[in-house]
């Protein structure tokens, strides 16, 4: 039976609720001209949910719901850095929403059940679990990529991002009905993946289990955005508005992460040998597709598109070693990429204004000599996109490479070497247009003079060098959450 | 006698229609969101048969959540489609392409 006991465990994910529930209520009461407190009220729920991830017996396992909710140090780092880059995109994205009247509660309220989802699904200890965080987060995406009702591109984005996401999560549960169905066929059939994570051992139908694996990853393939099921990636990132575009690449990232970990891991961990070449598979075609497509882009938003599947990749590798050491190493890359990925975003959000959204790499020409400071931030950003020491993405580079040559893939660590090369290309091309480039005839590249978002994107931006010479202690939490 | 084996299926034929139905339709999105739906109902199929021939209620509680989430997203997909008609005034597949690269 439920207890108080169940909902102390969960308390974050009750807190937001209730809060989501108050800022739609509040919303629906206030004046237009109060509107712009809603921004405040998001951040202080955010924060005091942080807070509450953090002071709730740290480090203790415990489960919640009969065993439907998990609580333990890899949801707690997981929780705590989407709530961080969720805080960090709506401060970044203040002025643009304001500046295209789409400063409304419907943001922030949805923006609130898609952390919510990421929450619950980063703690997912059932099937049923894992398929409803999976939900709260998709529906509320789809609904966020069409927040600007009166354009084209959001639309056609939406219905693409909603199709596919629906392909996605249909393959999913069909794969979650065979391994129901294999787990009863020589014991009790269950949804649980602490019991599912031994089925292997007395299943009479391994076929069907494997069958059921098979249609789970490309679930999880989709959700990653890995190629070869990709193609949702650069249209919805194009289509979307760009805050909500930095959502998707930080936040949702560190939820596939979890995702993929609650259900290979802690799921179908027995099967480890079976979906690690899989796995690989999935991990050289993102890194191939990724980096090449990359090169030929003149949007600034497909490149970082495909710049994210070349990403996926990499954390693939760090997954596919499938030991603690790769997981560990995987985190650490999906929290580095968040915070990269919302740098980059932050810093075109910073650009933009009414009537321009800066988001071809055309638009950028001059950066360098017409907004200094802004031009800096991007460059330590595309730089640790890259992998340049000393900056963190460097280090998580290293690390996933480092774990799948100790998992005896030295030729997965080659391939996501070269492509590491090949990569630095489309990089260092945006920097090139940024400082070498005369600006355009009557170009005004004027960052916002927002003095939060200048604040608190600097300290992101300035954050990647420090977490580049500092890494240590990110990376003892991550390794201390997989027990080493 | 029915057996398991005929609702799996069942359920494969159904999902395999579903699939179909989204990769060689070219022409409208509603048919598209019948597919969704129809994909979902042949998942509901298979953790049906499951839970019945295997005696446990667990498959048939997922399938009433899975029923829920469906009329969600059901409701959304139709609400970004009238969306997309009033900005394009087409909801032809073949017509979605402002987007390339």
């Amino acid at each position: 039976m439920p207890n108080l006991n169940d909902i102390l465990i969960m308390l974050p994910e009750f807190f937001l609720v209730a809060m989501a529930c108050v800022l739609l209520i509040t919303d629906a009461f206030m004046k237009a001209e109060e509107r712009p407190y809603l921004h405040w009220i998001s951040i202080a729920t955010l924060a005091v949910s942080i807070y509450l991830v953090i002071a709730g017996q740290p480090g203790q396992a415990a489960t919640a719901f009969g065993g439907m909710f998990v609580r333990d140090e890899t949801a707690e780092i997981l929780k705590v850095f989407a709530l961080v880059t969720t805080v960090l995109v709506f401060v970044y994205s203040r002025p643009y929403l304001i500046d295209r009247k789409l400063l409304i509660g419907e943001f922030y309220t949805l923006m609130i059940f898609a952390v919510l989802g990421i929450m619950l699904l980063v703690s997912a200890g059932n099937l049923v679990s894992v398929y409803l965080g999976l939900e709260l987060l998709s529906l509320s995406s789809y609904a966020l990529v069409a927040l600007n009702r009166d354009a084209v591109l959001p639309s056609e984005a939406a219905i693409k991002y909603f199709v596919l996401g629906a392909l996605a999560s249909g393959m999913l549960l069909y794969g979650m009905s065979m391994v129901y169905g294999a787990s009863g066929m020589g014991g009790t059939p269950t949804l649980d993946l602490a019991q599912l994570h031994h089925v292997m051992g007395y299943t009479k139908a391994p076929t069907l289990l494997l069958f059921g694996l098979i249609f789970m990853i490309v679930g999880v393939g989709f959700k990653l955005g890995a190629a070869p099921f990709h193609m949702w990636i650069p249209d919805v990132y194009q289509g979307a508005p760009t805050p909500v575009t930095a959502f998707i690449a930080s936040g949702s990232k560190l939820a596939a992460f979890g995702m993929a970990f609650r259900l290979l891991d802690a799921g179908m961990g027995d099967l480890s040998h079976q979906w690690q070449l899989m796995l690989a598979v999935l991990a050289v075609a993102s890194l191939a597709i990724g980096n090449l497509v990359a090169i030929v882009q003149t949007n600034l938003k497909r490149m970082l598109a495909y710049s994210t599947i070349s990403h996926m990749g990499y954390l693939l590798l760090g997954l596919s070693a499938a030991n603690a050491e790769g997981y560990a190493a995987a985190m650490f890359y999906a929290i580095c990429y968040a915070l990269m990925s919302v740098a980059a975003f932050g810093v075109m959000l910073a650009m933009a204004r009414a009537g321009f959204e800066c988001e071809e790499i055309s638009d950028l020409k001059g950066l360098g000599k017409k907004s200094p400071w802004m031009a800096l931030l991007m460059l330590l950003t595309l730089f640790s996109l890259a992998g340049v020491p000393p900056l963190v993405g460097f280090w998580a580079k290293a690390l996933v490479l480092e774990a799948a040559i100790h998992a005896h893939m030295m030729w997965l660590a080659i391939v996501g070497i070269v492509f590491a090369i090949i990569g630095l290309y489309y990089y260092l091309y945006v920097i090139k247009v940024m400082y070498f480039d005369q600006p355009a005839e009557g170009s005004v590249l004027q960052s916002k003079s927002d003095m939060s978002m200048r604040v608190m994107l600097s300290l992101n931006a300035l954050g990647l060098l420090a977490l580049g010479l500092y890494w240590g202690p990110l990376l003892g939490w991550c390794r201390h959450a997989f027990g080493i | 006698m029915i057996t398991l084996s005929h609702y799996i299926v069942l359920g494969a034929v159904l999902f395999c229609i579903a699939v179909a139905g989204m990769f060689i339709n070219r022409k409208n999105v509603i048919v598209l969101l019948m597919s969704i739906e129809l994909m979902l109902l042949a998942v509901n199929m298979n953790f049906v048969a499951f839970s019945r021939f295997l005696g446990d209620v667990s498959g048939q509680v997922f399938v009433f959540f899975i029923l829920t989430v469906a009329a969600a997203e059901a409701a959304i997909g139709l609400a970004i489609l009238v969306l997309l008609f009033r900005n394009r005034s087409t909801i032809n597949i073949a017509d979605i392409d402002s987007m390339k690269g």
